[in-house]
C-alpha cells in the first residue's frame, strides 16, 4: 500500500509537471486530450463543462478534461457518444454516477452521507461568527467597567491630593491665621 | 473555567485522531454502486483458452449463468497486479467448482493468451472487452476487479484490487457456503 501511495504519488507529480510544461509551452490549455468535432458550438461547450466537471477515477485529483488515464479517454468517449445520441447533462452526470458513484461527480449531490460536507463550512462559520460576537461584547463590557475603575481611581487620586494640599496648608499657619482672622 | 487552558490540548487530540483516522483510509477504496443491483448485460466474443468451455455461440452473457452463483474477475495481461492474485485464482479454480469468469478488460488478444499460457488459466470463460465499454457499465476503475453475482442475476459483492488469501477466504468463499 505504501509502495502503491508512493507511486501514485510520482505519478500525480509527473502528471503535474507535464500539465505545468504543456500549459507553459503551448497555447491551448486543452494539449491533453483527443479533438472532438461536434455538429454545434453549443454541444461542444457542453462537453467541455462535462469533463470538467467528472472526476478521473484513476488519478483521483484531476477531472476527465486534464487526465490522460485510459479510463479517462475511454468516459470521454462515452461522453462523447451520449451527447451525440442527444443524452441531457443530467441523463450523462447520472449514468456516471450510477456506476461510478457519487465520487465522480465534482459536485456532490446533498444527502445524508454528504450532508456534513454541505453544511460544516456554514455550522463552523455561524460558530465563529457566534463566538466572535460573545467574545466583542464581553470585552466592551470590561472596557466599560476598566474605564468607570480608571475613573474613581482618578477621583480618589485628586480627593488624596486637595486633603494633602489642606494638610499642607495647615501646617503653614495658613488655615490657623485664617480662623483668627474669622474671630 | 479554570479547565480553559486545556482547550487548545483537547482541540489538537481531536484533530490528531481525525487526521489520523483519515490517514488509514485508502482514497481507492470506493463504495460500489453495484451492490444489490442487477449485473449489467452485455454480450462479448470469447477467448480461447486451454480449460475454457467451449460455447457454439463464441459468445457470453451474464444471463447465461442465471441460476448459478459466480465470479467475475476483470484482469488484464498488461495488469501488473493481476499477477500477484493470479496464483489465488489457479488455486481457486483447483480446489473449487465455482464458475469463474475473467473480463479480459482492454487486452490485446494475442497478449492476453500469452499471458494466460505463461500463468496458468482459473477461468471457465473469457469474455473480451476490447474497448472497455463493458468496464464502464460495471463501473471498473483499477484492475483487478472481483464481484459476485448470485443466482438472481444480482451483484451481490465487490472488490476492487488484488484479492489476497485472506479475503478469498474471509469474504468471498463464505459467499459461496455449501457450494465450495
Amino acid at each position: 500500500m505504501i509502495f502503491k501511495a508512493h507511486i501514485s504519488m510520482i505519478k500525480a507529480l509527473a502528471c503535474s509537471l507535464a500539465l505545468l510544461a504543456m500549459t507553459t509551452f503551448s497555447h491551448s490549455s486543452y494539449a491533453v486530450i483527443e479533438q472532438v468535432n461536434f455538429a454545434d458550438t453549443q454541444t461542444e461547450k457542453r462537453y467541455k463543462q462535462l469533463i470538467s466537471e467528472l472526476r478521473c477515477l484513476v488519478c483521483q485529483n484531476q477531472n476527465l478534461a486534464d487526465s490522460d488515464a485510459a479510463l479517462a479517454k475511454d468516459l470521454r468517449r462515452k461522453t462523447v457518444a451520449m451527447l451525440k445520441a442527444g443524452n441531457t447533462d443530467q441523463e450523462i452526470l447520472d449514468f456516471m454516477s450510477d456506476r461510478y458513484g457519487d465520487f465522480v461527480l465534482y459536485r456532490p449531490p446533498f444527502n445524508a452521507t454528504t450532508a456534513a460536507l454541505w453544511l460544516g463550512p456554514f455550522i463552523i462559520l455561524f460558530g465563529v461568527v457566534f463566538a466572535l460576537i460573545v467574545h466583542i461584547k464581553r470585552r466592551q463590557e470590561e472596557n466599560m467597567l476598566a474605564t468607570t475603575r480608571s475613573d474613581s481611581a482618578n477621583k480618589r487620586a485628586q480627593i488624596q491630593n486637595l486633603l494633602r494640599e489642606t494638610s499642607d496648608l495647615e501646617t503653614d499657619g495658613f488655615l490657623a491665621s485664617k480662623s483668627k482672622q474669622d474671630n | 473555567m479554570k479547565l480553559k487552558f486545556l482547550a487548545p490540548l483537547i482541540l489538537f487530540i481531536s484533530l490528531a485522531v481525525f487526521l489520523g483516522l483519515g490517514l488509514k483510509l485508502d482514497p481507492r477504496k470506493l463504495p460500489s454502486t453495484m451492490i444489490g443491483k442487477q449485473a449489467p448485460a452485455f454480450e462479448l466474443n470469447l477467448l480461447n483458452a486451454p480449460g475454457t468451455k467451449v460455447v457454439e455461440s463464441g459468445l457470453f452473457k451474464p444471463n447465461d449463468l442465471i441460476g448459478q452463483q459466480w465470479i467475475l474477475n476483470v484482469w488484464a495481461s498488461w495488469c501488473v497486479a493481476c499477477r500477484v492474485e493470479h496464483p489465488l485464482l489457479n488455486e481457486l479454480a483447483n480446489k473449487t467448482d465455482i464458475t469463474l469468469v475473467g473480463l479480459n478488460y482492454k487486452d490485446k488478444t494475442t497478449d492476453a493468451e500469452k499471458w494466460l499460457a505463461e500463468h496458468g488459466n482459473p477461468y471457465t470463460f473469457i469474455p473480451k472487452d476490447i474497448e472497455g465499454d463493458t468496464g464502464i457499465e460495471w463501473g471498473v476503475y483499477g484492475v483487478p476487479e472481483t464481484y459476485v453475482i448470485d443466482q438472481s442475476g444480482k451483484v451481490i459483492y465487490k472488490h476492487t484490487g488484488p484479492l489476497n488469501s485472506q479475503i478469498i477466504n474471509s469474504e468471498l468463499l463464505p459467499l459461496f457456503g455449501a457450494n465450495q
